[in-house]
């Protein structure tokens, strides 16, 4: 019905189109403006994913170690029952990770229907919304998930060097892959990224669902 | 069939608009709203027919629940009506995709809210400057425009002040502001004094109808407060989810203080037998 050469309010579809932009810079100036300034409740909310990913991280850093340096030593001894074992940590750990991280973007993306509400009439885009939270989810995913991949490697560093000796600092290997398989900083990024991946995934479903609400029921709604 | 009638008057109204001669820049035919709450239907609007002239000071009055809040979000295209059809300049808003409706809230209309609803972690400026964000407006101009503004509603002192750190009155100022930071045809104000004392309330009435004469902003205003009438072109007012009568500046000057304004009191207090109506 609606062809693309109609007018709508003394324009074309294609000029109103180019007249509702957010550009990626403003996105990110918002968000990061958002994170500091609630910066507490952006910490509890991060600090799901730093633990999280502090525990995927120790489990990673303590198989390396295993791997590399303490070979035949006891304690580290590694029987494919062990891999099987960490493997199941680490997966346990994903998926607390994961709810954690659901539920936390829940509560800030309910928190903030209001806020949702006012942003599209004054002439948000759904995908602005979802943009704006994706990015929040991002940047917040990035920085707990790098602090907690830091924090969980010292950890299980220092524990081994309790256990085996000092040394592990020197003979672990840092090498992203190497001959002993994927090493320290290998797993710092694999952490890191699954850390900021699932904290984004886990954004989107809630400010998409938000976003998709009609303007005056997101106004409505009283927390 | 209907459809294709439906697409004709909308061709029609359309080729009236490139004309420049529309006179009305709203019009409401046949508006109904059905909320479905669980089992319960309930009726907020049956059927409005409303024209609003350009330029127009309107008023809709009645008691809460009486399905003002819900007119004042289908004219705003903040929600779809279940039956009827609301005309912006002559589009029909149910035609609109996301991208025109999101058009129309950011430069077509600015909107006030009893609530204010400020975001609460942005100062002043920033507030009043978001809208421009969404238009795609660069960063000095933005910034120049919102001082501007806030200079006009009175607080360019307080530019860096979070919403919280102001008064309600503020607060309204800096969402008047805000309502007009797109130099909107349109201004929707939703019970916008119902969270102010007297005086406050007066001028924030005062100021919308500045804004009216100044600069031929229309403003649609739903509200049960009476001090509104006195600055009102048209006062509609609706009971029931229907125009109970719709009345004019001339006629209303008249009744006010008269038997007719001891009416329209009692009237606001009726206890709230409609509260199955949501408050919006």
């Amino acid at each position: 019905m609606a062809t693309t050469g109609e007018r709508i309010f003394g324009l074309t579809r294609e000029e109103i189109k180019r007249q509702i932009i957010l550009p990626w810079k403003e996105a990110f100036k918002i968000c990061a403006r958002n994170i500091l300034i609630r910066l507490g409740r952006s910490l509890v909310t991060a600090s799901t994913t730093f633990l999280s990913v502090a525990f995927l991280m120790s489990v990673a850093t303590m198989v390396t170690i295993a791997r590399s340096v303490a070979k035949g030593q006891a304690g580290f001894q590694l029987t494919p029952e062990d891999i099987a074992r960490y493997n199941w940590l680490v997966a346990m750990a994903m998926l607390i990770c994961f709810v954690g991280i659901v539920n936390s973007m829940l509560m800030s993306v309910t928190e903030r229907y209001r806020e949702i509400g006012t942003m599209k009439c004054l002439g948000a885009l759904d995908e602005f919304i979802v943009r704006l939270f994706l990015i929040e989810a991002g940047l917040m995913g990035l920085l707990g998930s790098l602090a907690g991949s830091i924090v969980g490697m010292l950890v299980a560093l220092l524990r081994a060097s309790f256990g085996v000796g000092w040394h592990v600092w020197v003979s672990t290997q840092w090498a992203v892959y190497g001959e002993h398989g994927i090493g320290l900083l290998g797993w710092l990024i694999i952490s890191t990224l699954t850390g900021t991946v699932l904290s984004m995934l886990a954004g989107v479903p809630p400010a998409r669902y938000a976003a998709k609400l009609p303007a005056a029921a997101a106004l409505r709604t009283e927390i | 069939m209907a459809e294709q009638e439906r697409s004709d008057e909308t061709r029609q109204a359309q080729a009236k608009t490139n004309e420049q001669v529309v006179e009305f820049t709203v019009r409401c035919r046949n508006l109904h709203k059905v909320y479905v709450m669980g089992k319960v239907k309930v009726w907020a609007l049956r059927g409005i027919d409303l024209d609003i002239r350009r330029g127009e000071y309107v008023s809709i009055m009645g008691p809460s629940g009486s399905g003002k809040s819900t007119l004042f979000n289908m004219i705003g295209g903040l929600d779809k009506p279940t039956e009827g059809t609301v005309f912006i300049d002559e589009v029909d808003l149910a035609q609109l995709d996301a991208y025109e409706l999101a058009w129309l809230r950011c430069r077509k209309i600015g909107y006030i809210f009893q609530t204010f609803n400020l975001i609460p972690v942005m100062t002043a400026l920033e507030n009043v400057t978001l809208p421009m964000t969404f238009a795609g407006i660069p960063e000095d101009e933005r910034l120049d425009r919102g001082m501007e503004l806030l200079k006009r509603v009175g607080l360019a002192d307080r530019w860096n002040h979070k919403p919280a750190e102001l008064s309600g009155g503020q607060q309204q100022r800096v969402a008047i502001a805000r309502a007009l930071a797109n130099d909107p045809a349109i201004v929707l104000a939703d019970e916008p004094t119902g969270n102010l004392d007297l005086r406050t309330g007066r001028e924030i009435i005062d100021l919308l109808k500045e804004l009216n004469e100044e600069n031929s902003v229309t403003i649609i205003s739903a509200t049960h407060d009476l001090k509104m009438i006195d600055v009102s072109d048209r006062v509609v007012w609706i009971r029931d989810g229907k125009i109970a009568r719709i009345e004019d500046r001339s006629k209303l000057q008249l009744q006010v203080g008269m038997v007719e304004g001891e009416e329209l009191l009692e009237e606001e207090e009726t206890p709230p037998e409609e509260s199955e109506m949501p408050e919006v």
